[in-house]
């Protein structure tokens, strides 16, 4: 169980996080998403006691995780891959990361064998591709059996199969009744693995639910419609409940009424439609109009200063839903 | 590739019965540490070269003493010792390696995420790697000794062990690369940068001596012995310096050498704790 209270990181005048409280709870999938420089990293780090919060706190079974009597028992982290020496080999990083919380020479092999890199054990961790760093970093992680994982954006890089694998771990650990905390920019990726939400912007805590109710409160049907007689469509709309707005392209997307009901309804007026199109909101979609006002780097925007009206090039309506991989960050 | 984990064992699969399983102790920490300082390349080369650097120099500095007349004055064991006007910068580096390398590689997050209390960690490296300094240090210096001397006993100019302050000066000569290797320790924690570290290094042992030679005569009296240079290197001579500008005694010099050891290790301590990592 993780615990956060009013936790606030700043950096001379740059604020990271920004009076955050959630609590991470056993035994789910608790996915902490937001774009890139929401500020997920810095709130990881507050919770290992890598970093001092300005103000607030935050515990891990009930006290800071700097005085835990039995760290690596209690916390299995991975931030970075990168975060070892390369010159080192796999069983040495593993072996001195034991030993100092005294936990058998045994265990070292068996999580080498856990992540499947017992092969290379020998080998040093310079020569590593990603995905084998990330695992290395994995079997860090699970080194002491702990109870809590945290993991900071796992599938970062990976191809395929390093995905799905990382997935599967994470649920079989849950399913285990341990409590996983993962940060991802990609909502894709939390639809598939996260049952419960917090997601953040701006270093503040903009949703705490599950993915379920995210969807339900977040996501709306709409519908793309082309006609020559935008006027009288829109009145009708409007009439039976439901709004318009101008697309620009020559198209308006209708919402609060399903596709049936708009081709019903220029059926039975004698609108002539030229296109009907339902647009499906994923989570993706829901994400960036929820956070659009919170990406911190934009384009457009020269060294990333603060502007809060709507961003250029930040996805104002959600026109096309289908691409599924958006990374909101990179993207804008 | 191909792996799916569905359990991870180890909670009751009969090893962590054991109470102090999980718990970091200052044994483990310093096992732990000692894994780490054996585990990479840079440790076998910055001490190899030390080695060679030290007694191929004093080597060479006592054949060189052969060629001539030598005094009352003339100190038999600093001269085989010479070698280590260049290794006290060599143990400087690896010093500062140490634990700059934890922030140049980012291990620094893993060390601390899996032992979040920094007094202990921070306090099993600077051990261990005093330690490695010093047995590094009796090996290079006592090698050094005898060969100077092996080649010098030719033109019986050569001292033994059993001469007054020989064994002293010799054992010396390891505790002063130590305390080197320690001050750079200290910096390194401070700065956090290898390159920033080194030079400082450098910076107080060598260049901060050449300094004070363009000051008045009459300062440098008061100023030359506290440099640390001169403080720290009185410790492996055995004649008392007789000249001017006047120097600190081999044991009073050496404290004000570790102490200023003791201050950056101190300050870099005191930093760690309370600075992000």
């Amino acid at each position: 169980m993780i615990e956060a209270q009013g936790l606030t990181k700043r950096y001379g005048d740059t604020t990271a996080v920004d009076n955050l409280s959630f609590s991470v709870e056993p035994g789910k999938i608790t996915g902490f998403l937001g774009p890139n420089g929401a500020g997920k990293t810095t709130t990881m780090r507050l919770i290992l006691g890598l970093d001092r919060p300005t103000s607030g706190t935050v515990t891990v079974d009930g006290r800071p995780f700097s005085e835990a009597a039995r760290p690596m028992r209690q916390v299995g982290a991975l931030l970075d891959a990168k975060a070892m020496h390369g010159g080192r080999s796999a069983y040495n990083h593993l072996l001195c990361l034991a030993q100092s919380n005294n936990l058998p020479k045994a265990r070292v092999s068996e999580v080498l064998g856990l992540v499947g890199l017992t092969d290379v054990a020998r080998k040093r961790a310079k020569g590593f591709s990603l995905g084998m760093g990330q695992r290395l970093g994995i079997a860090a992680a699970l080194l002491g059996d702990p109870q809590i994982l945290m993991f900071d954006e796992p599938v970062n890089g990976l191809d395929p199969e390093g995905i799905l694998w990382i997935r599967n771990l994470m649920k079989a650990l849950a399913a285990e009744g341990r409590t996983v905390f993962v940060s991802s920019h990609l909502m894709s990726e939390m639809e598939n693995t996260a049952d419960h939400l917090l997601v953040i912007g701006r270093g503040k805590l903009i949703a705490d639910c599950t993915v379920a109710e995210f969807i339900a409160a977040n996501s709306q049907l709409t519908v793309r419609v082309r006609t020559p007689q935008q006027d009288l469509l829109a009145k009708l709309v409007a009439t039976a409940g439901g709004t318009v707005r101008e697309n620009g392209d020559g198209t308006i997307v209708i919402a609060g009424l399903d596709p049936a009901q708009v081709g019903d309804l220029a059926y039975e007026n004698s609108v002539r439609l030229h296109e009907l199109a339902p647009l499906h909101a994923s989570l993706e979609q829901a994400f960036m109009e929820l956070t659009a006002s919170s990406v911190q780097f934009r384009a457009g925007v020269p060294g990333g200063q603060d502007a809060n009206g709507p961003a250029a090039g930040a996805p104002a309506g959600g026109e096309s839903a289908e691409g599924d991989q958006v990374l909101v960050g990179e993207v804008l | 590739m191909a792996m799916t984990t569905t359990q991870i064992p180890m909670a009751g699969a009969g090893h962590a019965s054991s109470a102090h399983i999980g718990t970091p102790t200052l044994a483990g920490v310093l096992r732990s540490e000692f894994t780490k300082i054996r585990s990479v390349r840079s440790t076998y080369w910055t001490l190899l070269v030390l080695v060679i650097v030290t007694v191929g120099f004093g080597a060479l500095a006592s054949f060189g003493a052969t060629r001539g007349q030598h005094g009352p004055l003339f100190d038999a064991t600093q001269r085989s010792l010479g070698g280590l006007y260049i290794s006290q910068l060599v143990i400087g580096v690896l010093g500062v390696l140490v634990i700059s390398s934890e922030y140049s590689t980012g291990m620094i997050r893993t060390t601390l995420t899996t032992l979040p209390r920094r007094g202990l960690m921070i306090t099993a490296k600077a051990l261990v790697f005093a330690v490695v300094a010093f047995v590094t240090g009796l090996i290079t210096c006592f090698a050094s000794f005898f060969l100077g001397q092996a080649i010098m006993s030719s033109h019986h100019i050569g001292v033994s062990l059993s001469d007054p302050n020989v064994l002293r000066a010799v054992l010396g000569g390891a505790l002063f690369l130590t305390a080197c290797g320690m001050l750079a320790f200290g910096l390194g924690l401070l700065l956090r940068h290898t390159a920033g570290a080194i030079t400082t290094v450098v910076g107080l042992l060598f260049v901060v001596t050449v300094l004070v030679n363009f000051l008045p005569s009459s300062w440098q009296d008061h100023i030359d012995k506290w440099m640390p240079a001169m403080a720290g290197t009185q410790i492996w001579s055995t004649i008392p310096s007789q000249g001017q500008p006047a120097m600190f005694a081999p044991w009073t010099g050496f404290a004000v050498f570790c102490g200023y050891a003791a201050i950056a290790l101190i300050a870099g301590v005191i930093l760690f704790r309370k600075r992000d990592a």
